[in-house]
């Protein structure tokens, strides 16, 4: 394993420059990948939603997936996050992490946040609350039990409160919130909990424009230091933030590039963006 | 001081913390004194009057129990009948052979197995003689039950109606196991006539003035034990898993861990309560197990109130003090009464007594 430029010029700090030392529990970026999807499929009752679905994200990467409804974009987070086995396939995360191998809870340990398609807070919680039960920390149940918030930790919910502006709604129950608000809340969380790489199903969706444009600002923002994947079908919002795109189409990548060469690639153009 | 002090004015404010110093006068001191007075006494307390008092506080644990499991975690048991029983079996073995040789046959064995004809007891039987061990296998056998059921359970996901189905076969399935003669616990007799515990006979008015205040401190401790879990960090990651599992997995939580662990708690907790209501009323048998009393126990709950603590509580006191009323009074009708409870609790209050008592204070 020898030592690359990408890996040292997509470092995060700390371990890329000895490639050789990653400490365990450390992802290891230094071939400047830190998601590698090789060959996944999935199928439900034979019918495949992911067909030898392979992908790799950079580290410090804004990725933004499309791809008509069905294309299998939700099921491919399923398949990262651990809440869907796939049936042949390997998903590493860095070099070493087979993510296929962990359960959901170590999946967010190692450094991977996702917020669903359908805005998923803890309704009956103050958002205040949801922002502290999303923080990283020790999830034990023991730790759990004795747990007190420090004041440290209150600064860092005051500091993402003010980021996703809810700092006047940091006492009502999340359940009270409006969709796009949900939303931030939910992009909140994924914040507290401080992960490598973000992944965010349709975050966008129920947002007024003023939200949506905001929500780029902080996307852009977050890129670099963290790892982005967006799914969206928000056209004006992925030109506003893509670098890169990927389409995807019946469990597969169909093309792959930048949002303006995309824009027109005739297949492209055929399956989803045509119609 | 200082941080104890916190810690007391973190579980109750000072209202909460007045009506629990009532409580507790009441059950330690006034309810006793009462009991103690010479029959003639116009304020004498029956017997009947105490043993109705001391059987709901044992219930009352039992909705806290719960409550904890569903009006919390969110996972509805109609199983903890079984570990009710289970604690009341693991103290019965130990009543049973503090009878001694008083029994009906004179023999060191209970009258059932003389009945049976076995020469020895049981391999299981051995140490039963023993307080400490009793006292042990309460915790210890409805716990670990609770453990392996819940290791299996919520490692295969299973949920909702489906999980509760399954407790329900449960306890119908350990009932059926009891009532065998062969299984070694009596049957459908189950134990009875009890002599003595520690030495103590049962018969006697301070002794059942002694286990009747010894109950009402251990509802105090549960009640006090369950508010401290529920107001923790960890209170507020079950009531996430209850609403949104997924979310709280991704967050990080092995949310399984966190359901094995107020599971099996709150099977602890019922096999305590078990172990109380046994010498109170003097017999245990399988009908504790009965599919019907586990629903009885989701009742107590959702008519109290779930999720409140304290309205599992008063579920617990409203509904068997109508019950005791009611078996008496018209005793065909109380499954139709209980029933159209349910019914109108579930469709009309669905916060229980303690949600309409909130609705009313906030009208006025
Ligand atoms: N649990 C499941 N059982 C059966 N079929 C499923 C399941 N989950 C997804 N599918 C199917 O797999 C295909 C891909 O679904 P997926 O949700 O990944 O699409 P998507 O790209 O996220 O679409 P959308 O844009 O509508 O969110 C769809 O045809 C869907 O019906
Ligand atoms: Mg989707």
């Amino acid at each position: 394993m020898t030592q690359t430029a990408e890996g040292t010029a997509s470092s995060s700090g700390d371990t890329v420059g000895m490639a050789h030392m990653v400490r365990p529990g450390e992802v290891d970026i230094s071939h400047g990948a830190i998601l590698y999807v090789e060959g996944v499929t999935v199928s439900f009752d034979g019918f495949k939603a992911l067909n030898k679905l392979s992908l790799a994200i950079d580290a410090g990467e804004l990725r933004c997936i499309i791809g008509p409804n069905g294309a299998g974009k939700t099921t491919m987070m399923d398949v990262i996050t651990g809440k869907t086995q796939p049936d042949a396939g390997t998903v590493f995360f860095g070099q070493t992490i087979d993510l296929l191998k962990m359960s959901e809870p170590e999946i967010a340990h190692a450094g991977i946040g996702r917020k669903f398609q359908k805005p998923t807070v803890f309704e009956s919680h103050t958002v205040f609350e949801n922002l502290e039960l999303a923080m990283k920390m020790d999830k034990g149940v023991w730790s759990s039990l004795r747990y007190r918030i420090s004041a440290e930790q209150r600064d860092r919910i005051a500091e993402t409160l003010e980021h996703i502006q809810l700092e006047s709604r940091a006492g009502i129950a999340a359940g009270l919130l409006s969709h796009g608000q949900k939303q931030w809340l939910e992009i909140g969380m994924l914040l507290m909990q401080d992960p490598k790489l973000l992944m965010l199903d349709e975050p966008v969706a129920g947002m007024t424009d003023a939200e949506t444009e905001r929500t780029a600002e902080l996307f852009l923002s977050l890129a670099g230091r963290h790892s982005l994947i967006v799914v969206e079908h928000d056209m004006d919002f992925v030109s506003s933030i893509a670098r890169k795109v990927t389409v995807l189409h019946e469990g597969r990548v169909l093309a792959e590039g930048p949002m303006d060469v995309i824009q027109n690639d005739e297949r492209v153009i055929e399956v989803y963006l045509g119609r | 001081m200082g941080p104890i002090v916190a810690f007391f004015t973190r579980l109750y404010g000072p209202r909460g913390w007045l009506t629990l110093g009532g409580f507790i006068a009441v059950v330690l001191f006034v309810i006793p004194l009462l009991r103690l007075l010479p029959p003639e006494h116009s304020l004498h307390l029956s017997d009947y009057f105490v043993l109705l008092i001391g059987k709901i506080m044992c219930y009352a644990m039992v909705a806290l129990a719960m409550d904890l499991i569903w009006g919390y975690a969110g996972i509805l048991s109609l199983g903890h009948g079984l570990f009710f029983a289970l604690g009341g079996y693991s103290m019965g073995m130990y009543l049973m052979r503090e009878i001694g040789t008083e029994g009906q046959y004179r023999s060191h064995l209970p009258d059932y197995m003389v009945f049976l004809d076995w020469k020895e007891f049981p391999w299981y039987w051995a140490g039963s003689e023993y307080f400490w061990l009793a006292v042990l296998k309460v915790i210890l056998v409805p716990g670990l039950l609770a453990f392996v059921f819940g290791w299996f359970a919520f490692r295969s996901r299973i949920k909702g109606v489906y999980f509760s189905i399954i407790t329900q076969a449960l306890t119908f399935a350990f009932m059926l196991l009891f009532f065998r003669n062969d299984t070694g616990f009596g049957g459908n007799n189950g134990f009875t006539d009890f002599k003595r515990i520690l030495g103590f006979p049962l018969a006697d008015p301070v002794t059942k003035t002694a286990l009747f205040m010894i109950t009402g401190l251990f509802l105090v401790l549960t009640l006090l034990a369950c508010r401290y879990l529920v107001i923790s960090k960890l209170g507020r990651v079950l009531a996430a898993i209850r609403d949104a599992e997924g979310r709280a997995m991704f967050s990080g939580y092995k949310t399984r861990d966190y359901k094995l662990f107020v599971w099996t708690l709150s099977a602890v907790m019922c096999g305590i309560a078990g172990a109380l209501y046994v010498p109170q009323v003097g017999i245990i048998n399988p009908s504790e197990m009965s599919p019907a009393n586990s629903i009885e126990m989701a009742i107590w709950v959702a008519v109290g109130g779930r999720g409140t603590l304290v309205g599992p509580l008063f579920g617990a006191g409203l509904v068997n003090g109508a019950k005791s009323w009611f078996t008496v009074a018209f005793p065909d009708f109380w499954l139709y009464f209980l029933g159209c409870l349910f019914i109108l609790a579930t469709l009309f209050l669905p916060r229980g007594a303690i949600g309409l008592l909130d609705r009313l204070r906030r009208k006025t």
